[in-house]
């Protein structure tokens, strides 16, 4: 059982388990403040080859930040971020641009370049990238646009489309070049339930047909039990949780349960809490 | 007093970190330009900067026209105010010419440019900022510098003088109309006054001054637009600190490279 306690995080793999153990992303003591503000606790993540993790947790807890370390945008104040057991603060600008060629991203907004048609955001990284003919190219955009049903959408602006079309066209960018992992950020955040479940589906699909290994932020908790083969739950900071799915869903842990079975009421505070608002009420000293 | 001084402390060390951020970008700008294309490093995107240079040119010609146009009439008006009481009056097509050259040419495309190509850049770099368009630039391997700044730069290089040699044309012909209009002298004598008053170092001083304002406005507009937090608000700040920056910058240079060439051209 890969679930544990709140407040109880695993430790980083003994170095001697490293060499070949599948690993493709390794988050070990990671920590990250932003001013006085302490956003990341000392995070320990591994994603082996062909996984798909979700993180998972409240917003502010450090999902996005965690996902910024791991594209190399954000530096830790601690901690080791590895991708393809090359630490990312050891490499150089060329280093860390030839591995940001083997990964992609699907952002929360989609991020396409609005000033560039669907066809032309899909091919960018492969006429920046790679010496392909314009012809082969073409082809291949086609055939990343076929794959999120987007086939004929190729010559229409990102301002033309809707908010699950410009995340579909994200995630045929994302993986123009072939990614071994592509990092979702919300990937179903603000969609409707149908294009949320469309979405969810690609993901699956990508993991099943091309063999990607995926990571996935979002605290939409329908989505991520579609699409996880393990979970991690942050909160203040820390993984708290680390499970199956099956396992989150049976777990014990009052802080996982709480934010599973969305409760208003429980360890993890919330502004509208029942308790909290009583409280708050009953404390009200009428002027005398 | 230890406040006055924490302030005047905060506000310069703020003074060289902005600096040093100008100059970073300019030189990596730079690098771009011409080290990253010869060592394989990623090539200048050559459509983009044609359709910048349209922006900067084109789409900017008439307002530039306008303008200078009109202050060249001004300008012809003020001075033949004082020249008339000298009984030189002829010396219209002198100043104005000498002054459009050296200087009112390059100044007010500068300025006029400020508010139409700078506060524009500033806007849209800033807008991909907030909706996370640079941030998936980058993770996607293109250098934001390259990809944005750049095919920017390279067309206010390029342009900046070529519009403001357009603008001197206008802005003497604006002086020229009243000369001939409204002040009575005579066409021929004002043009050949105006081309012996001129002499190549003018010329030439006055296409440094608009090369480098060209350069200032685009660093400028980049380095706003690329330093943008917070969303719409942040791109609103922007824009502005890109358009009052952007004049106190050309105003600053105007008159550190007036002075050089007072001195050495």
């Amino acid at each position: 059982m890969a679930l544990f306690e709140a407040g109880r995080q695993p430790g980083p793999p003994a170095a001697s388990h490293r060499a070949s153990d599948g690993v493709l992303i390794r988050i070990e003591g990671l920590r990250k403040s932003f001013g006085d503000l302490l956003v990341l606790d000392g995070v320990n993540l591994e994603v082996r080859k062909g996984e798909t993790v979700v993180i998972m947790g409240g917003s502010g807890c450090g999902k996005s930040t965690v996902l910024r370390h791991l594209i190399g945008v954000l530096e830790p104040d601690d901690g080791k971020v590895e991708l393809f057991d090359q630490d990312l603060s050891q490499l150089d600008e060329d280093g860390l641009s030839a591995l940001r060629r083997r990964f992609g991203i699907l952002f929360q907004s989609g991020a396409l370049y609005n000033s560039m048609t669907v066809g032309e955001n899909v091919a960018l990284p492969l006429r920046e990238h790679t010496n392909l003919a314009e012809d082969i190219i073409q082809i291949i955009v086609k055939i990343k646009l076929e794959l999120v049903g987007l086939r004929d959408f190729e010559s229409l602006m990102p301002a033309q489309l809707s908010g699950g079309m410009r995340k579909r066209v994200g995630l045929a960018r994302a993986i123009a070049l072939d990614p071994e992992i592509v990092f979702y950020d919300e990937p179903t955040t603000g969609l409707d339930p149908i294009v949320a479940g469309v979405i969810d589906k690609l993901i699956n699909d990508l993991k099943i047909s091309l063999g990607i290994t995926s990571l996935v932020v979002t605290h939409d908790m329908e989505s991520a039990f579609r699409i996880a083969d393990r979970m991690v739950m942050l909160y203040e900071g820390r993984v708290v949780a680390s499970g199956t799915p099956e396992e989150i869903k049976k777990t014990s842990n009052p802080l996982v349960r709480q934010f599973v079975q969305g409760e208003p009421d429980g360890p993890i505070p919330l502004r509208l809490s029942k308790v909290d608002y009583e409280a708050d009420l009953l404390s009200f000293k009428p002027l005398k | 007093m230890t406040s006055v001084l924490a302030a005047v402390g905060n506000w310069f060390f703020s003074l060289l970190r902005y600096l040093g951020g100008l100059s970073y970008l300019f030189c990596d700008g730079l690098w771009w330009i011409g080290a990253g294309p010869l060592l394989g490093k990623g090539r200048i995107r050559r459509e983009e900067t044609f359709h910048q240079m349209t922006r900067i040119s084109i789409r900017s010609f008439g307002i530039v026209s306008l303008v200078i146009f009109f202050v060249g009439m001004i300008l012809a008006f003020q001075m033949a105010y004082v020249l008339k009481t000298l009984g030189v009056v002829g010396y219209v097509a002198d100043i104005i010419g000498v002054a459009m050259v050296r200087e009112m040419g390059p100044l007010l495309v500068g300025m006029v440019m400020t508010g139409y190509a700078g506060a524009a850049i500033a806007a849209e770099i800033g807008t991909m900022v907030v909706s996370e368009e640079v941030i998936a630039l980058e993770s996607s391997a293109l250098n934001p510098i390259r990809f944005l700044v750049v095919p920017r730069v390279l067309a206010a290089m390029i342009m900046m003088p070529m519009v403001t040699m357009v603008a001197i044309y206008v802005g003497i012909f604006g002086g020229f109309v009243v000369a001939v209009w409204i002040l009575d002298l005579d066409r021929i004598e004002y043009l050949r006054r105006t081309v012996e008053a001129l002499t190549h170092t003018d010329l030439i001083s006055g296409l440094i001054k608009a090369e480098i304002f060209g350069v200032l406005i685009a660093c400028i507009a980049c380095f706003e637009g690329l330093s943008v937090t917070g969303g719409a608000e942040g791109v609103g700040r922007a824009t502005t600190n890109a358009v009052v920056r952007s004049i106190i910058a050309i105003i600053v240079s105007d008159l550190v490279f007036t002075a050089i060439f007072y001195y050495f051209l």
